[in-house]
């Protein structure tokens, strides 16, 4: 009876070399207050000076998510005090963002769904506090670094969404290669506001904001729990109050931050320091050039130039590194059909490149060597089962297919008297289950399938020992 | 013979160039005259920084070639306290120097280690509000100086300083030079890279001159301005050679006179001074004619709302998290409800600005407030266009406007110090400028009976300082104003 409306603000970390108005470095992990200056710090008398760099990179983020870019845009200041923000302002942008009014299209029950993007606007990160027993440190190494905000329409109304709105969002900002995306090094963090409301009614309901989310999962996670607690608070006639909730990540549920029952007032005003920008329609041409094929067309690519089904073009898709890698294997792959090149990389290669948290492209695998691999399958040298161990090794080791098989000897045995003493073998050890197959139950020759297999340590062709053992049945 | 100290820069100079004294001597005769009167004008703090002079390192090859520098306390200087007169940030000795002042180490210029006097981050029109106590004024020492570059002003006066640089948001370089009797440069918005100006109101400040005469500020000018990268709102055009515009001519330049500038209640003999200072400009050739600024009335209130506004903001960071002062007293009983960080936030803030500090920032966090922004804020940029466009229309057929520099001149020390504003109303003549960016200089024209000086000003349009340097050099050069001195 509860219908529920989502609205995400997602910041991303700009992946320029130096912050956002400083030449401070943005490297991660660093000691504390190593990458620091007068600027980022907020010294008295320092002037921020705009990473053009940055700014670009927000164009180019607005482009590709179907935004307006805007012709003339300014920062402003966004006050509030605390001891990890230098200035106790923020440089940000308020009522003229670098773009507007764009949107994303995801995929709901089935049916392409519009997400609207409000906006994305360039401001600057806070720093760090680290917080012991009796003090509190601060660490400004990443005060100054450029974010990206981009804020959706409260268009998304289910976890399940959210969760896809994130995935793409993330490709298409990993395709045009503006930042690392890693939510556990911070560099996507995402924010949710989250109601509900009886259907049919047209006001929004009070809302929670959501943080503290650190994987995409969480979000989904953390939205799930809040829209049942709202639900059941209504349920019991209660109201909801406007106020941020942490998501606790081991206790999964959400927790009460701080009431917003008193509205923050940032008194936002333009920033004196950096004069409005005026963007040539020339500068938003040439970058709006530079930006690569997008997931989205990429995809409607491989279907249409491999022949590939959309669920598996929309895996193989996913990163801009691995869907090269994939479509350097089809290339290359010599068989018309690819799906059986497909099925290696979306099944065992992607599980090893995840089990290892890296990516196709990433598993220091040549796409000859791939190739390779997949050939000795389809002469029956190896079977799937062995070529998934060949494959794993090959990773690990960095040998090629054809020496791990020929140290390991894994070769099948698909030569016949080798298999058929095996056969025989097994035939005798289970005369039960050989009578059952004579008397009509087919299925029972895969138990004796198995047998062979066992007894070959799985290296039996087990297409050739099931027409053997075929064959000896009905001999006999 | 005069003193060195007592000489002009480019009188030094030519005194170095020729071999005459070494490149120390300067600096060394200007210690020997700031301890002599310092007890008496107080144009300088924390004077235990001084030092002894003579052995400091001069760039081999400069247009300031050891000649010393006096220096705002707001502005930043690498390794020297820097504080804004102000207890908030005492002890604060900056990392880095402002580009004005890498600009004069490299010209060869001597900087003088004790920071001049001010009203506390450049809030007042007298130098009271330091937290060192006020400067004295070298002509009279029961008055005020001006302010707030009061003790630039001061110090150049007394001889106790040969150039000066001082910093001007609404008058804070222009009125004290009118109080001292010497010369003071406002630059054009972006002509001077404000990096390193510990920043009053952004949109406003201007590092800027103060000195014996109009060669000297050219000299100066020369040095300090152009386009920084690192300041954004420089503006990227090429500077002139000021000496240049130092020709002794006005004939048929074209003077606007400003009715709305004379009004009821501005001081009589100002008036006459300055009157006799536009007639002594006419009889050297000049077209003078009355023109109107028809907005003037509001540059006041369009300044004390945004200029508090930006200085609300800027002062933001002084929360004693970082650097300056941090206070470390907590009162448990009445602030058991607050977290530690809070009360530090308030009792630093609270214990660390002086009364007019206080008051700036209540008054810019109010017009910035939330549902009074339009009313106050956004409004006050429209009128500031408006300011703007009336120097527009008078500039687009005079080269230059003449004006008074203060409606009064220097008032007794304490005097105003309890009517903010009455003390705000001291730059009423002054205040436009920065709001339509322009540059403008105060040269003296005269003294009162009671021999106090009064100051002239004149102001161009943008970037056109070279206007302004031709017709105060004129001036000067057929009066004899500039070579008074004040008897300490």
């Amino acid at each position: 009876m509860y219908e529920t409306v989502i609205g995400l603000e997602v910041h991303v970390q700009l992946k320029t070399r130096t912050k956002a108005f400083c030449g401070c470095s943005t490297e991660f992990g660093s000691q504390p207050n190593t990458q620091s200056c007068p600027v980022c710090l907020g010294l008295p008398g320092s002037l921020p000076v705009l990473n053009k760099t940055a700014f670009d990179y927000a164009i180019k983020a607005g482009l590709a998510l179907n935004c307006t870019v805007q012709e003339y845009t300014k920062f402003d200041r966004k006050h509030y005090y605390y001891p990890d923000l230098p200035k106790n302002y923020q440089i940000s942008q308020y009522d003229l963002p670098v773009s507007i009014d764009g949107f994303l299209d995801i995929e709901s029950e089935g049916k392409i769904k519009r997400i609207r993007i409000k906006r994305a606007h360039l401001e600057e990160d806070a720093g760090k506090l680290i917080h012991q027993q009796d003090v509190s440190l601060a660490d400004f190494n990443r005060a100054g670094m450029p974010l990206l905000e981009i804020v959706s329409e409260p268009d998304i109304h289910s976890p399940q969404e959210a969760y896809e709105y994130l995935v793409n969002l993330k490709s298409i900002i990993e395709y045009l290669e503006i930042s690392d995306c890693d939510m556990e090094k911070g560099s996507l963090r995402c924010d949710a506001n989250v109601s509900i409301r009886k259907k049919g009614v047209k006001e929004l309901g009070t809302k929670t904001e959501l943080k503290n989310m650190n994987s995409f999962k969480g979000v989904k996670d953390a939205l799930t729990f809040e829209i049942k607690r709202q639900e059941e608070v209504l349920c019991e006639g209660g109201v909801i109050i406007q106020e941020t909730r942490l998501w606790d990540v081991k206790e999964l549920k959400t927790v009460s931050m701080r009431s917003k029952e008193e509205a923050k007032d940032y008194r936002y005003f333009p920033e004196p320091d950096l004069p409005p920008f005026i963007i040539a329609k020339e500068k938003i041409s040439d970058i709006s050039k530079s930006i690569p094929e997008l997931p989205k067309a990429k995809m409607a690519r491989f279907m249409k130039d491999y022949g590939l089904c959309e669920a598996d073009a929309k895996i193989l898709v996913v990163s801009k590194k691995g869907a090269c890698f994939a479509e350097e294997c089809m290339s290359l792959y010599q068989n018309k059909n690819k799906k059986p090149l497909v099925n290696i990389l979306i099944g065992p290669m992607l599980s090893e490149a995840n089990s290892r948290n890296r990516g196709l492209a990433d598993l220091n695998l040549k796409v000859e060597s791939l190739l390779e691999l997949i050939g000795f399958i389809e002469q029956d040298l190896i079977s799937n089962l062995t070529a998934k161990a060949v494959l794993k090794d090959m990773i690990d080791s960095g040998d090629l297919a054809s020496k791990i098989i020929k140290d390991k000897n894994l070769a099948q045995i698909s030569d016949n008297s080798a298999l058929e003493i095996e056969a025989d073998k097994a035939i005798s050890d289970n005369p039960k289950i050989a009578a059952d197959y004579r008397s009509g139950k087919a299925n029972a020759i895969m138990f004796l399938v198995g047998q062979v297999m066992k007894k070959t340590g799985g290296k039996a062709n087990p297409k050739a020992a099931q027409e053997i053992l075929k064959r000896r049945l009905s001999d006999a | 013979m005069d003193k060195l100290n007592a000489l002009t820069a480019h009188e030094l100079l030519k005194k170095i160039e020729a071999g005459e004294t070494g490149l120390h001597n300067a600096s060394i005769a200007l210690e020997e005259r700031i301890r002599e009167v310092e007890p008496k004008v107080k144009a300088y703090v924390r004077l235990e920084e001084l030092g002894n002079a003579g052995r400091e390192d001069i760039a081999p090859s400069g247009a300031l070639k050891g000649i010393p520098v006096s220096i705002k306390d707001n502005i930043c200087t690498e390794g020297l306290n820097t504080e804004c007169c102000s207890k908030m940030l005492s002890g604060f000795k900056p990392p880095y120097d402002a580009t004005v002042i890498k600009k004069l180490k490299q010209s060869g210029a001597v900087i003088i280690k004790a920071k001049t006097n001010m009203d506390e981050f450049a809030f007042g029109s007298s130098t009271e509000n330091s937290c060192f106590g006020p400067t004295r004024n070298p002509w009279q020492l029961d008055s005020v100086v001006g302010g707030s570059s009061g003790g630039s002003a001061a110090a150049v006066a007394a001889d106790e300083a040969v150039l000066a640089l001082g910093s001007d948001t609404g008058g804070s370089i222009r009125q004290p030079a009118s109080f001292c009797g010497v010369v003071g440069f406002k630059p054009t918005y972006g002509r001077v890279s404000r990096y390193g100006l510990i920043a009053f109101a952004s949109s406003l400040d201007q590092i800027g001159p103060i000195t014996k005469d109009v060669e000297d500020s050219a000299l100066l000018m020369n040095v300090i301005s152009g386009y920084d990268e690192k300041d954004s709102t420089s503006v990227n055009i090429k500077v002139p050679d000021y000496r240049k515009s130092l020709v002794n001519d006005v004939n048929n330049i074209k003077i606007g006179i400003p009715k709305e500038y004379f009004i009821e209640g501005m001081d009589s003999e100002v008036r006459d001074i300055v009157e006799e200072a536009i007639n002594k400009l006419k009889s050297l050739g000049a077209d003078c004619k009355s023109v109107s600024l028809p907005n003037s009335e509001y540059a006041v209130p369009v300044y004390y709302i945004i200029a508090t506004a930006e200085a609300s903001s800027n002062l933001a960071r002084f929360d004693g998290v970082q650097y300056g002062f941090r206070s470390i007293n907590r009162v448990p009983s009445i602030e058991h409800r607050e977290s530690g960080l809070i009360s530090m936030y308030k009792r630093t803030r609270g214990e660390g600005f002086g009364e007019e500090a206080k008051r700036r920032v209540l008054l810019g966090t109010f017009v910035l407030s939330h549902g009074y922004y339009d009313a106050y804020y956004l409004r006050a940029l429209k009128v500031r266009t408006l300011i703007k466009q009336d120097f527009d229309k008078v500039f687009s057929e005079f080269d230059c406007i003449v004006t008074p520099t203060s409606p009064t001149p220097a008032f007794r020390v304490g005097e105003r110090a309890q009517d903010p504003l009455s003390m705000y109303l001291s730059d009423i003549y002054t205040i436009s400028v920065n709001l339509a960016g322009i540059p403008a200089i105060s040269i003296p024209c005269g003294f009162t009976k009671k021999g106090l000086p009064v100051g002239l000003q004149i102001l161009a349009k943008p970037f056109n300082e070279e206007m302004l340097f031709r017709v105060a050099y004129t001036y000067e050069r057929s009066t004899p104003w500039h070579r008074m001195k004040p008897n300490i």
